[in-house]
C-alpha cells in the first residue's frame, strides 16, 4: 500500500520523539535516523506533528501541477474554509481558487451532503452491520484492516465525500468542456497525508481519482493573497449546505443522523480503545460510529494551518449561514455510491504464520521483555523495551541495542565496576550528591 | 510448543484498571493469530470474571493456558464466595451495589454470558474462603 508520510533525511537527527509518538509502533530509529515501517504506517500524520525538526513530509503535489492540465478543477475539503478569518461565505474561498488558476471548483461538502442523506437512509435498514462505522477518514479505514479486521465489515460501504467530488467533477468538466479526460486535471485540497494516499490509490476504483493532491499549507498563503484582494462580495452561489460543512469537524458527519444513535470520536488513541470495545460487543447500544483520526476532526489534519479549535469555531460560524440541504437519495444512487472494499487480513500483528511456532515466539519475546529494564527510554530505536524485544525476536534487532545490555558487557569485558559512567545521568545507579 | 502460560493480578481497588488483563490477552491471542471468533469469546469470557474479581471479590488472580486447540481461563479470589451458586448463574441476579450499578455493570448477565460464550465453564466457591471460576474455550479454525 502507498504510503505519504515520508522523511526528510537531511533533516531528521534521530531524536526519536516520532517514534514514541507513533500510534502503531511503525517507526524505529537505526543509524541516527528514523525509519517507518510502511506495512504499519497509517498515515496518521502523528510524525509530522511531533518532529521538532520538520523531518517528517507528506508526499503532496506543488500548486504547479494545474498548469500541465488545459482544464483544472479544485476540489476543496470543508476544513479549508476554517481556515481563514471573517469568513460566513464560502463563495469567497471558491472564487480565491479560481483566481490562484483553477478553471473550476467542485465543492467535497456537496458530495457529504450527498453521503449523509444516502446513510440517513440507510440507516434506516434492518440487518446493517450494528455499528456502522464511517468510511471518511482513510487513516481509520487502514487502522481497522490493520488492527481490527473483524470490523471491516462494519465499514460503510459509501465511498469517502471527497470520491464521490472527484468523480463528479471529471464528469462535470468532461460535459463542460468537450475536452477529453487527459487534459483535464483534477484536484484534492487536502488537510492530511491519509486522503492523499487514499486519492492515489483508491480502494474500490482501477484508477487514481485525482491528478494531484494539494497540501492545505502549501495553498495557504497564496490563496490568502487573491483573497484579500477579491474584496467585493461574491456573486455566486455555494452548493453545500450545512451539514456537508459540518463534516470537517467531529461531531458533523453523526448529526446528520438525528434518529440514530450515534458516537464521535476523535484522535487515534481513542479510537483505538472505542474499537477494542466495540471489537468486544461492550457497545451494543451504538448505531453509527464517526472516527476521526485527528483531534477535532479534519480541522485537526496536520498539513491545515489553523489550530484545531479555532478552525471548529469558524466551521460552526459558517455553518449558521448555509442552509439545511437535505438531498433525499434517488434510487438506484446508492449502489452507484458504494464501492467493494477488500478484506485485508491482519498478518502485520501475527509473530508467525503456524500458532504453536507463534506460541514459542512469544514466549521469548515475554521472558526477554522482562529482562529488559522497562525504562521504555528509547535509545534502543525502539518505541518500548517490549517493542525491542520483539524485534529482536522477530530477527530485526540485537539485544545489545540496548543501552543497558551493552554496559553489561562492557562492564564484562573491561572488568570496570565504573561502566555507570557510560550511561546518562537519569540511568545512572549510584546514588546522588545534592 | 504446546502450552503457554499468562498470569496476571487482578487489582481489586483501582477500578479504573478492571479490563486490563482481558484486554491484554486479547492482544496476545490476535498476535498468535487465532481465529477471530475465539479471540472474541475468549475476551468477553475474561472480561465479565474479571470485572467480578474486581467488584465482588475485591481482587484477585488470572491465568490463561494458550494452547493452539484451547484457551483456558482461571480465575481465582480469596473474596466473600458465593452462597448461592444457582442463584448467581440466573440471568438478571446481582448482588452489586447501587454505586457500582451507576457504573452501568451490575445487570447480573456476566456469569450467564461466561457459560453462554465459553465451552467448558465450573465455579468452585466456598464461602468465607472464595471463589474459582474456570472456563474453556475451544478453538475451531477457519471461522
Ligand atoms: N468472584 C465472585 N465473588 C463473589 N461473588 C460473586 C463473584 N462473581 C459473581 N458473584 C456473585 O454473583 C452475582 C451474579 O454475577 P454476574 O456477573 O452474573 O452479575 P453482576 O456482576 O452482578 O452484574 P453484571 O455482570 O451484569 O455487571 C453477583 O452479583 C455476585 O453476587
Ligand atoms: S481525520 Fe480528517 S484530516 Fe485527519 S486523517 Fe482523517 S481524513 Fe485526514
Ligand atoms: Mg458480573
Amino acid at each position: 500500500m502507498l504510503n505519504s508520510v515520508t522523511l526528510d533525511k537531511d533533516r531528521c537527527r534521530g531524536c526519536t520523539t516520532c517514534m514514541k509518538h507513533c500510534p502503531t509502533e511503525a517507526i524505529r530509529v537505526r543509524r541516527g535516523r528514523a525509519h517507518i515501517l510502511a506495512d504499519r504506517c497509517i498515515d496518521c500524520g502523528n510524525c509530522i506533528r511531533v518532529c521538532p525538526h520538520h523531518a517528517k513530509k507528506a508526499l503532496s503535489d506543488p500548486l504547479d501541477v494545474i498548469n500541465e492540465f488545459e482544464y483544472s478543477v479544485a476540489l476543496p475539503a470543508p476544513t479549508l474554509y476554517g481556515q481563514f478569518r471573517n469568513i460566513d461565505n464560502i463563495e469567497i474561498v471558491h472564487d480565491g481558487l479560481r483566481a490562484l488558476g483553477f478553471s473550476d471548483v467542485v465543492e467535497v461538502a456537496a458530495a457529504a451532503d450527498r453521503i449523509s442523506g444516502l446513510t440517513r437512509e440507510m440507516m434506516e435498514k434492518d440487518g446493517l452491520p450494528r455499528p456502522l462505522i464511517s468510511s471518511a477518514c482513510p487513516a481509520v479505514v487502514r487502522l481497522i484492516k490493520m488492527r481490527f479486521p473483524a470490523l471491516v465489515p462494519n465499514i460503510s460501504q459509501f465511498m469517502a465525500p471527497v470520491e464521490l467530488a472527484a468523480l463528479r467533477a471529471r464528469s462535470k468538466a468532461v460535459s463542460v468542456t468537450g475536452l477529453p479526460q487527459e487534459r483535464i486535471g483534477v484536484f484534492f485540497i487536502t488537510p492530511c497525508p491519509a486522503k492523499v494516499s487514499a486519492l492515489k490509490e483508491p480502494e474500490g476504483f482501477e484508477k487514481p481519482l485525482v491528478d494531484g493532491v494539494i497540501s492545505m499549507n502549501d495553498i495557504y498563503k497564496r490563496l490568502l493573497a487573491v483573497m484579500k484582494k477579491g474584496g467585493e462580495q461574491p456573486k455566486g452561489e455555494a452548493e453545500s449546505g450545512m451539514v456537508g460543512v459540518g463534516w470537517a469537524r467531529s461531531g458533523g458527519e453523526a448529526s446528520a443522523l438525528p434518529r440514530t444513535r450515534h458516537l464521535s470520536v476523535d484522535g487515534i488513541e481513542n479510537i483505538i480503545k472505542i474499537l477494542e470495545d466495540v471489537e468486544d460487543d461492550m457497545l451494543p447500544e451504538v448505531e453509527f460510529l464517526e472516527l476521526n483520526a485527528c483531534n477535532q476532526g479534519c480541522v485537526g489534519g496536520c498539513l491545515t494551518v489553523e489550530n484545531p479549535y479555532v478552525a471548529k469555531t469558524r466551521i460552526t460560524h459558517i455553518m449558521s449561514h448555509l442552509p439545511v440541504r437535505n438531498i433525499k437519495p434517488q434510487t438506484g444512487e446508492s449502489e452507484l455510491m458504494s464501492i467493494d472494499r477488500d478484506l485485508e487480513s491482519d498478518e502485520v500483528w501475527r509473530l508467525d504464520e503456524d500458532v504453536s511456532v507463534a506460541m514459542e515466539k512469544y514466549a521469548r519475546i515475554a521472558k526477554l521483555t522482562a529482562e529488559l529494564p522497562g525504562l521504555d527510554c528509547g535509545s534502543c530505536g525502539a518505541p518500548s523495551c517490549r517493542a525491542l524485544a520483539e524485534d529482536v525476536v522477530l530477527g530485526f534487532a540485537s539485544e545489545e541495542d540496548c543501552i543497558f545490555r551493552m554496559r553489561e558487557r562492557m562492564q564484562y569485558m573491561t572488568g570496570s565496576a565504573d561502566a555507570d559512567a557510560y550511561l546518562p545521568p537519569p540511568f545512572r545507579k549510584g546514588s546522588v550528591s545534592e | 510448543m504446546d502450552a503457554l502460560k499468562l498470569h496476571y493480578d487482578v487489582d481489586g481497588e483501582d477500578f479504573s484498571a478492571a479490563g486490563e488483563a482481558s484486554s491484554n490477552v486479547k492482544k496476545v491471542l490476535r498476535q498468535l493469530g487465532f481465529p477471530q471468533e475465539a479471540i472474541r469469546r475468549t475476551a468477553i469470557c475474561m472480561y465479565e470474571g474479571e470485572i467480578n474479581v474486581v467488584i465482588h471479590a475485591g481482587g484477585g488472580f488470572a491465568d490463561v493456558t494458550v494452547e493452539p486447540e484451547r484457551i483456558t481461563i482461571v480465575l481465582t479470589d480469596h473474596g466473600p464466595g458465593i452462597p448461592d451458586v444457582e442463584k448467581a448463574m440466573s440471568e438478571g441476579w446481582s448482588t452489586a451495589p447501587t454505586k457500582v450499578r451507576e457504573l452501568g455493570f451490575g445487570a447480573g448477565m456476566g456469569l450467564p454470558n461466561m457459560k453462554r460464550y465459553s465451552d467448558e465453564f465450573r465455579i468452585d466457591t466456598t464461602v468465607g474462603v472464595g471463589t474459582t471460576v474456570t472456563m474453556t474455550v475451544n478453538v475451531t479454525q477457519g471461522q
